[in-house]
């Protein structure tokens, strides 16, 4: 028997408790499994829309125009190529730039962060954000999505904090060695900064990967346009894309459905297959930045 | 600034230290010259505002004309539902989306640590990596009258079907119930922090004094997380007038406006779409101001009833 026996309203009151969460869960991942199914099931029972689950039948029409559209391909290419430089610039500036903000001993620090916090409350607006943009050449380049979104304020701030947990002894005594700044940084600062790289990285990927306002925006040319616009154009303003309707057989309606389900899909792939892996960071970054409230 | 006074020394020992550590003003130097060029120079570029902004001109050039663009807005028909429809969507998801978190938080953690808590959480963070565009679509896709899962499953209640993009008086709902399912999980993050961090002897003094779930929770759980919700509470008001603009645009379709236009959807389709500069930077820096006085207005009503401010 058990140790402690519960009151009979709190054994209750828990089987409830657990009850909901697994319904939350259970809502949490129901549009995910609607939207595969949706993507994977046969042309049939699409049409006949009595699919609510899990796939039936299996067809793979909605995939084959999905791979076989070019324009998936080169916007998929130009996001994973904003991805990834735009998550190098912005890591790369955002530690370098918490550091220094870090030590006691760097005598603009506090300036310096009272000048970058200030930029998380006050801003020009969407405007003049843009008029900068335009005039230094950035408009429909693509420096133009990169470089005006190099670094967050609030990212630095995390960092920041994190690393003041470095402590300052560990840094003399690296100088009394002999090392300089840059060599401290690399040989001593680097080593220490697994779980701070990966959070940075996580939130700053993501960010490029989703972002769908300012490339819009910026970019004219759909040569240059990642796949969340794509993605806008044939899900949200409905634009038939003449390179996925071009099929025989089965309705047509039905291949352009499952084609932007399946596009759908094929857009947070890959942010289904690092999840797993990154998910113990995602705690600790938010709770890196809630130290500093 | 100190060095000024206090003697050769503490300078001398100042410019050794600049000298010495050159490198670490190397290191800031990209991030400052992005927050200068980017965050600072848009506003500088404010002043547009009070000018007539001509592209030739640039933003020197151009001829200042006071407040005119701010009385153009204010005596607008549709300033008062702009400002209506901004206050009603942002205080709808200030009212469901702010203690939704709390609460799940609050009953997550009542689970013993173990597997199905982690779970749970795993599950509960995924739809905040949903990008806007596919969320809006996913909504649209299920909410569809006709084809649409949600419609098909109220259609076995024998209600609907409803159109519910299409009416403008659902657009709030659809908004804050979307958004509550997106950011339920990753909101809560925060708020598991705070309750990882409650004594847990608390708890145990409470248990044999012999009190309840519920008793525990209610004067242990949330007093203890009570200054992380204050400073959420304050950061949320802060932000209350630029209420998630991306999505917003995204879900506006030509029937729903009645309740869907808000404030910076207005400034992006003059801006950006019709090209008043000006016009729309004077609606932007107006609603920005607006923005201000409620998060200082919060911010001193919570430092004198709590004691827990932002500044």
């Amino acid at each position: 028997m058990s140790k402690i026996q519960m009151p009979v309203e709190e054994r209750i009151g828990k089987v409830i408790m657990v009850i909901v969460l697994c319904l939350a869960s259970l809502a949490a991942l129901y549009p995910f499994l609607y939207v595969f199914s949706m993507a994977i099931s046969s042309p049939e029972h699409v049409l006949r829309r009595d699919v609510y689950l899990y796939p039936r039948g299996i067809g793979l029409e909605g995939y084959r125009l999905v791979f076989s559209n070019a324009n998936i391909w080169r916007s998929y290419a130009n996001t994973i190529y904003y991805t990834l430089v735009g998550t190098a610039i912005n890591v790369t500036l955002t530690v370098l730039a918490a550091y220094p903000l870090s030590r006691p001993r760097f005598v603009l620090r506090r300036p310096l962060s009272l000048m970058i916090t200030f930029t998380m409350f006050f801003g020009g607006g969407m405007i003049p954000f843009f008029i900068v943009i335009s005039r230094l050449g950035l408009y429909n380049t693509r420096w133009g999505v990169l470089l005006p979104f190099a670094v967050s304020a609030w990212n630095i701030i995390i960092a920041r904090t994190f690393y003041e947990s470095i402590p300052e002894a560990l840094i003399e005594s690296a100088t009394i060695d002999g090392a300089g700044n840059m060599v401290t940084l690399v040989k001593i600062v680097l080593p220490l900064s697994g779980s701070i790289l990966s959070v940075l990285a996580l939130f700053y990927a993501v960010g490029h990967w989703n972002s769908y306002f300012w490339p819009l925006v910026l970019l004219n040319n759909p040569e240059l346009q990642p796949l969340q616009i794509y993605l806008y154009k044939i899900l949200v303003q409905l634009k038939q894309d003449t390179m996925a309707g071009a099929q025989i057989g089965i309705s047509r309606t039905v291949a352009a459905e499952q084609f932007k389900y399946s596009s759908i899909i094929v857009s947070i792939l890959p942010i289904i297959v690092v999840y797993p892996f990154l998910q113990k960071y995602f705690v600790k970054g938010v709770m890196i930045g809630a130290v500093k409230g | 600034m100190h060095a000024c006074f206090g003697g050769s020394a503490a300078a001398n020992s100042r410019w050794r230290s600049l000298a010495k550590n050159w490198e670490l003003y190397l290191f800031v130097l990209p991030a400052v010259a992005y927050i200068i060029l980017y965050c600072y120079l848009p506003m500088y570029g404010v002043q547009i505002a009070f000018k007539d902004y001509r592209v030739g001109k640039g933003i020197e050039g151009s001829a200042w004309v006071g407040l005119k663009h701010f009385q153009k807005f204010l005596s607008t028909p549709s300033c008062l539902q702009l400002i209506r429809n901004t206050l009603n969507l942002s205080l709808y998801w200030l009212a469901v989306g702010f203690p939704m978190p709390i609460l799940f938080a609050l009953v997550v953690n009542e689970l013993a640590d173990g597997r199905f808590k982690k779970f749970i959480q795993t599950i509960s963070y995924a739809p905040h990596f949903i990008s806007t565009v596919v969320m809006v679509s996913m909504i649209t896709m299920f909410l569809d009258a006709s084809n649409g899962i949600v419609n098909k499953l109220i259609g076995y209640l024998g209600i609907g079907p409803y159109p519910f993009m299409t009416v403008a008086a659902w657009f709030p709902t659809i908004y804050v119930v979307s958004g509550v399912w997106q950011n339920l999980g990753w909101s809560a993050i925060i708020y598991f922090a705070a309750l990882s961090g409650i004594d847990p002897e608390l708890h145990e003094a409470a248990m044999i004094d012999g009190a309840g779930r519920l008793k525990r929770i209610w004067h242990i759980n949330l007093p203890g997380i009570l200054p992380t919700v204050t400073i959420l509470l304050i950061l949320s008001v802060g932000n209350i007038m630029s209420v998630g603009f991306e999505k917003v645009y995204l879900m506006q379709n030509a029937l729903n406006t009645e309740t869907s236009e808000i404030i910076s959807t207005f400034v992006y389709k003059m801006g950006l779409q019709y090209n008043q500069y000006s016009y729309s930077s004077a609606i932007g820096l107006f609603n920005s101001a607006i923005n201000f006085v409620l998060l200082v207005t919060v911010n001193f009503v919570t430092r004198r009833i709590g004691g827990t401010s932002l500044f």
